[in-house]
Formats: structure tokens, sequence, C-alpha cells
């Protein structure tokens, strides 16, 4: 067998090699320039409740997490079992930042999958989002207790994100 | 019970391509010929296995069946009906279902068509096929159900994304795949010769219109995606080098060259190996394709259709299929003969040079799409390579691809000589420079670029014109007329195909640097000039659509005081999807687009009016129909299904001597 007819067979190994490394790789993962930042200030209506307002600095001195989630959005329902367990499993609060969604629509969407939620506001305009530089719904922060981001996952999460990489961060910001 | 339907006859179908990919190949191995037989008659019978299998999805669509998981992510009761039946293929797993489609398709076309073929060989190349069948209806069924249920029901469903609510969007995903899963037959073709062993001229010519055939599906498809994203991206742009994009054009390159090299291939029985090896790199460029875009390994902004949990799968079947031709390849190929020898300067090295740039090209384009990923597999970062890339690598490597295209159909085969060929040509290529320059000087500024860009446009327009005028000479007492009529059609194909190539490359040239393009913010009254358009901008008023709402502008424009057009362009807002998508206005002529799209709004009424002017744009997709139908042309040449009638005499006459004797 000649040499150079093996080399398309060998190029061909080298590629498939790399694809195959890039299939563990996340092209969502993406670095947040937020990271180690202070979370941006925002003051929203509450989901529930309109009339009640929501700011970031009623969290500060918890650690806590937020997912930004809509009810038109297909993989939130992904996730959203994952969330729940997140929220059940530890003490830190979820919120979740309700992006570009109409009220009665996200209401509804709790109220027939759950509410893992402690609570939720409202970001009708998306103009929070933007600030939190969310690029796609859904996105998941975790911010420590004197409000600085730590930790960002664009897309769904998986049951292995939340227990490899939330949950242990959770626990070191001691919660 | 109709998605239930649907499901059972794909499972049908898994098993009837089982035994369409192992009996035939058994029996063309043991000589069998009821084995060998059973070929068409499953390939038939999955066809239409698949295509009740569509139906179904359709049918689960037109009735708004939102209790199937697919329609109701992918559909909406408001949905226009023309688009609900699109949106079978608006998501992965009905593209899926589509690719399979198109594959059966393709593969009772061979079965029916194919008659003259040796049985053995029939039973390989079908199947080969029904492997390939295998393989995809595997993946859809186990990690892509298109008829997997939602219980309970959903009210209403979330709606075809908004970005293919778009008649060329209907079209495009089709032809495509009609493109991509055409080159399976070529692939199915070199493999079966490759068991075969019986790599030859006769091979070539049966491959050949079923090649050309699928390149003319890639090319119309290409150009469909391509003006899609000029008018409903709203960014005036054709091409974007996107990696979805990038991996239509890997194939068509290759495609490319595998028509040229099975044309020496038939013709004088060389570059068999290379041939054979071009005929897999197309079909695997076409699974690679699938694997990027549906695997989520790249971003892009096609990204809707990414799922990383089923890249693994179409990994492995990429390993199986590509890596197990290749290595068959490495196998058979060093046993096939060299052909006919040729002398450094003949068509045969012009096309091979040729084709040798073609796959260097669709190389940097691979390496463009894949470098980002390679990056990041080895830790180096995450980076993104635009068009500066693609811009500056791809003009050097057309522009002798360019030069060769006009000199190849003039050289002779075996061998040609050097001075001979400068002497035919030195017409052509002083008027090239003339044309080109002249060309530059009319459309009011002579840019470097461009010229070279006009260039090669004339000067494949000026070869070409020679190669006719020499065809057509008279000579030998024979008129003009009698002369046209000796050329063949597939001369005619390839001439008309190259012309297509000169009309691109001419409206590149053009619309790259002559066109203008502006962002204003205009208040109602506000008028902007360019190349002797007035646009006048009047306002925005809202307008409801069947499930949208949208913010439509007035723009008049006019020239020298006349009315030239009324331009509306929209912002849509789809109801259920909630993302904003731009609707441009094109008023669209013969040398020149007026493109106006609206951006955002912003204070005082006033909105960011996009207003661009874009000189023969319309060229470059025109170019890519003249390609497609040079391809069509060719393909139908009366050639080959001479060939056919040649054979069946052929058999007839072994028949009747063998009765004799």
């Amino acid at each position: 067998m000649k040499l150079r007819y093996l080399l398309p067979l060998a190029l061909f190994v080298l590629l498939a090699s790399f694809l195959a490394a890039g299939l563990k790789l996340n092209p969502r993962e993406v670095p947040s320039p937020l990271i180690g930042k202070p979370a941006p200030a925002f003051a929203l209506p509450r989901l529930d409740d309109a009339a009640q307002t929501m700011r970031r600095d009623d969290l500060l001195g918890k650690v806590w997490v937020l997912n930004v989630w809509a009810s038109w959005c297909a993989p939130c329902r992904e996730e959203h079992p994952h969330i729940v367990a997140l929220a059940r499993s530890q003490p830190a609060p979820v919120i979740g930042l309700n992006y570009k969604d109409q009220r009665d629509a996200a209401q509804t969407w709790l109220a027939r999958l759950g509410n893992p939620y402690a609570a939720s506001v409202s970001d009708a305009d998306g103009r929070v989002a933007i600030d939190f530089g969310v690029y796609g719904v859904p996105e998941t922060f975790v911010i420590d207790k004197k409000g600085v981001i730590r930790f960002k996952h664009t897309g769904p999460v998986t049951a292995d994100i939340v227990e490899k990489r939330i949950k242990p961060l959770l626990k070191e910001l001691d919660v | 019970m109709i998605a239930e339907m649907g499901q059972l006859a794909l499972l049908l179908a898994l098993g009837v391509a089982l035994v369409q990919g192992s009996v035939p190949i058994v029996g063309a191995a043991r000589n069998r010929a009821a084995w060998m037989s059973l070929a068409r008659p499953a390939a038939q019978t999955q066809c239409l296995l698949v295509v009740l299998s569509f139906a179904c999805l359709t049918a689960s669509f037109v009735q708004n069946d939102f209790s199937v998981l697919y329609v109701a992510q992918n559909s909406n009761s408001a949905l226009p009906l023309a688009y609900r039946v699109a949106a079978v293929w608006g998501g992965h797993e009905g593209s899926l279902l589509l690719w399979i489609l198109m594959l059966s398709g393709w593969t009772v076309a061979v079965a029916n068509f194919s008659r003259h073929l040796p049985a053995p060989f029939i039973a390989r190349i079908l199947g080969v096929m029904g492997w390939i069948s295998v393989g995809f209806l595997l993946f859809t069924l186990i990690t892509s159900n298109p008829f997997e249920r939602l219980l309970p029901a959903a009210a209403d469903g979330r709606d075809l994304n908004p970005l293919l609510q778009d008649p060329g969007m209907v079209i495009h995903p089709p032809m495509l795949y009609m493109g991509y899963v055409g080159f399976s037959v070529a692939f199915a073709f070199a493999i079966a010769a490759l068991i075969g062993g019986n790599l030859d001229a006769t091979w070539a010519r049966w491959t050949r219109p079923w090649t050309t055939a699928a390149w003319c599906f890639l090319t119309i498809g290409i150009a469909l995606g391509s003006w899609w994203a000029y008018y409903e991206l709203g960014w005036g742009g054709w091409w974007f080098w996107d990696p979805v994009e990038n991996s239509s054009f890997m194939p068509w390159l290759v495609g490319t060259a595998l028509i040229h090299s099975l044309a020496v291939t038939e013709k004088r029985g060389a570059f068999k190996a290379w041939t054979v090896l071009l005929a897999i790199m197309a079909f695997s460029l076409s699974l690679l394709g699938t694997f990027l875009v549906r695997s989520g390994v790249l971003t892009s902004v096609h990204a809707f259709a990414t799922d990383p949990r089923r890249g693994l799968f179409i990994l492995a079947l990429l390993v199986v299929a590509i890596g197990g031709s290749l290595a068959l390849y490495a196998w058979r190929a060093p046993k096939v003969g060299v052909g006919s020898r040729f002398e450094l300067v003949s068509r045969e090295s012009m096309l091979l040079g040729n084709n040798v740039m073609l796959v260097v090209a669709m190389g940097t384009v691979l390496l463009g799409t894949l470098y980002p990923l390679v990056l990041d597999a080895l830790g180096l970062g995450k980076i993104s390579v635009g068009p500066p890339y693609f811009d500056n690598v791809f003009v050097p490597i057309m522009t002798p691809i360019i030069f060769l295209m006009g000199v190849a159909p003039l050289a002779r085969w075996r061998e040609t000589a050097l001075p001979d060929l400068a002497r035919r040509l030195r017409w052509a290529a002083g008027l090239t420079v003339i044309a080109a320059l002249l060309t530059g000087w009319l459309a009011g500024r002579i840019s470097p670029l461009a010229t070279l860009g006009f260039g090669m446009a004339w000067w494949i327009v000026f070869s070409l014109a020679t190669d006719l005028l020499e065809r057509l000479r008279p000579a030998e007492g024979r008129s003009v007329g009698a002369r046209v009529r000796m050329v063949p059609r597939a001369m005619v194909g390839m001439m008309v195909a190259h012309l297509g190539i000169a009309t691109f490359a001419f409206g590149v040239s053009m619309v790259n640097t002559f066109g203008i393009e502006r962002d204003l913010k205009m208040k109602p009254g506000d008028r902007t000039e360019m190349a002797g358009y007035v646009f006048t901008y009047r306002g925005v008023r809202d307008v409801q659509g069947p499930n949208y709402i949208a913010a439509q502008g007035l723009v008049e424009v006019t020239r020298d005081g006349r009315a030239v057009a009324t331009m509306k362009p929209e912002k849509r807002v789809y109801r259920v999807q909630q993302n904003p998508m731009t609707e441009a206005a094109i008023d669209t002529g013969f040398t020149r687009d007026l493109y106006v799209s609206l951006g955002e709004a912003v204070e005082g009424g006033a909105w960011i009016v996009r207003v661009y002017f874009k000189p023969f744009v319309v060229w470059i997709w025109g170019g890519c129909v003249l390609m497609a139908l040079g391809g069509a042309l060719a393909a139908s040449d009366r050639r080959y299904r001479g060939a056919r009638r040649e054979a069946t005499t052929g058999a007839g006459m072994a028949r009747a001597t063998a009765g004799a004797s």
C-alpha cells in the first residue's frame, strides 16, 4: 500500500479528533467581562405583584442565583427541572429575571410547570438584561454577598452544571 | 394517530434500508442474481415508506396538531398554510426527515434510470445508498424523532422562526439538500467502483450526469440562501462567510472540481484515483456540513439549529462513513491504473491545475471555518475568523483559476503548444485589458481590485468567444449553421456555466467597489441623494400582518424629478416569538438595486434608515442561475442517453452472440 493513498485518511482522522474535542467544548461558554464585577443595579416590578419593586441592593448580604427566563423560550422549559432541583436542594434564593415576556403568559407558565423562584422580576423591555450582558435566554448568574457576579452560564443549565459548577460555588461562597 | 403512522413508516423504512444495504452487496460479491435484483424493489419500497412518513408529518402541521412536540415547537395556528407546510423543515427533526426523503428520492431515480448498468454494479450502488439511509434513519429515530408526542398538548404552537417565514426560505433548504444528498450518488458510484474494481472511463460517463445534476441543485440552493440573506437580514450583504454558508460552499467547490475531473477520466482515462477521492470528498463535506450545522460545535447566525447532544451521533456517523470510505480508498486506489499519459502543457494538466486550486480553495474555507474550533480545542482561546480572512485569501486563489478557465477549453488533450495557445488567445487578452479598464472608467473610478474583477469577467467572455469562433469558423465546406448544430450540448452547457461565472464576477466587483451604503437618522420629510436617486422619507405607520405587527416606513424615490419607486420597508414583531424582524424594501433592476431598511426608532419620531445603492447586484444570482442552467444543459446531453442505447444494443448483441454460439 502506497503511503500517499493513506494521506486523506490520516488528514480525516486528525480532523475528526478536533471535531470530537470540539464537541466537548461549549461555544456558548463565552467568558463574560462581568465576572468579578458588581452586578448591575436594577429596580424592577415583581412578576407576581407589579406594585412591589425589587432592587439589587435588597439582596446584598445574600448569595443568590439569577436565572433569565421567558415563557416563550423552549430551552427554558428544558432547563426548568434543573432550576427547580437547584432551588430545592440548597438555601440560596433563585431570582428569576423574566425577559421580554407577558405577565399573564409568564404566570401561567410558572403555575403549570412549578415555580422555583424565590421571586421573579419582570424585565419587559429587556433593559436590565442588556446591563447583564444577556445575549440569549436562558442565562444563569451566581452573585455573592457583596453583589459581585461570580459565575455565568449561557444557554440551558444541565444537571452536570448544577451539580459540578453552581452548587460547589454556592457552598464555597458560604451560604 | 397520524404521527404514530409516520413513526411506524419510518421504522419500517429502516428495516427495508437494512435489507437494501446488505443483501444486494453480498449478492454482488457471491454473484447471486436474485439477491442483487432485490436492490431496486427495496429502494422503491423504502422511498414509499419515507414519503408516507413525510406526508404524515406534513399532515400534522396542516392540521395544527400541537400534541406533536415538533409541530408545537415550529408552528402556530395563526401561521399561513404555505408556511405551515414549509415549517415541516423549519427545525432540526424535520430537516433530517427532508434529508432522508431526498436521499430515498435520489436512490429511486438511480434505480429507475440506470437499467443499462451491470447488475452487480447497480446492486452495490443501491446498497451503499441504503447504508447512508440506515445511518440517517437511525440518527432521526434515536436522537431527533419528529413524531414525539407532547402530552398534554400545547394550546398553541411556538410559531415558526420568523426568519424562516419567507418564500425564499421555503425552497432554499430543499434545493440545498437536493445538492448535498445528490452527491451521495457520485459517492455511491465511487464506492461501488472501488469495491468492484471497475473504475474506468465508462464509470466516469455513468457518474457525470448525476454529479452535474446534484451540482446544479447545490448551486441554486446556495444562490437562494445568499439571496435570502440579502433581503431578509436587512444588512444588504449577500455573503457573510458564516459557518453554515461555508459548509454549503465547500461541497460546491469540490463538486465543481469533481465535474471537471470526471470529464478527464471519461475522455482520457486519467486521474482515476483523484476523481474517486473527489467524489468521496464532495459527499464527505456534505456530511461534515450537516455535522457543523446540526451539532452546535460552531456558533453562527444560523444557530437556531444547534443541539450539542446530537453532535456525538453525527460524529460517529461521519467517522464510519468518511473514515470507512477513505480506508477503502487507501486499500483499493493503488490498484487503479494511471490512464493515458499527458504532457505538462495540455488540457489535462490545466484541468488538474484548476482541480487542485479548487481543492485548495475548499481547504482555506475549511481552515477558516474550523480554525476557531481548533484553537479552542487546543485551549488557545476563543476567536472568530471573519470575512477579512476569506476576502484576503480568496482573491489570490480565484485569479489563477479564472485564468486557466479561459485557456483550458482551447487547449488540446494530451499535448498542446504554448506559443500556439498564446497566439490564439492574444485578441482575447488584449480586449480583456481594454474592456476591464473601460468598465471601471464608465462606472466612475478605476480601482485595482475592481479592475482585476472586471478583468476576470471579461477574460472568460472573450476566451469563450474565441473558442466559439474557432468552432464555428466554416471549414471543409460546411456552413456555419451546420457547425452550430455540431457543437455538442455538453459544450454549450460548459460555455453557459462559464458565462455564469463571468456574470457573477462582474456583479461582485460592481457591488463591492461601486455600491453605496448609508445609515441615516431621518425625520419625515428628510431626503438623501445617492447615484442620482433622491430618497425622501415620509414617516412610519403601524400595520397588521396575519401573525405579526409591523412598523411600515414609506420612502419615495425620484430621479431627475420623476418618481422611480415607492418603498415600504418594515420592522416586524411576530406575536409569538416576539423578536423583531427586518423586512427590507428592495427595488430591483437589471443594472442596480435600491435597498431601504428600517433600523431603530430614535427620539422625536425619527428612525435610523439604511439606504443602499447596489449596482448590478442581481448579476450575482443571475450568474448562479446561468451556472445551474449550464449544468442542466450538460447533464442532459444526448451522449449520456446515447450511451444507454449503445449499452442496450451492446447487451442485445452479446445475447445474440451467446445464443448463436
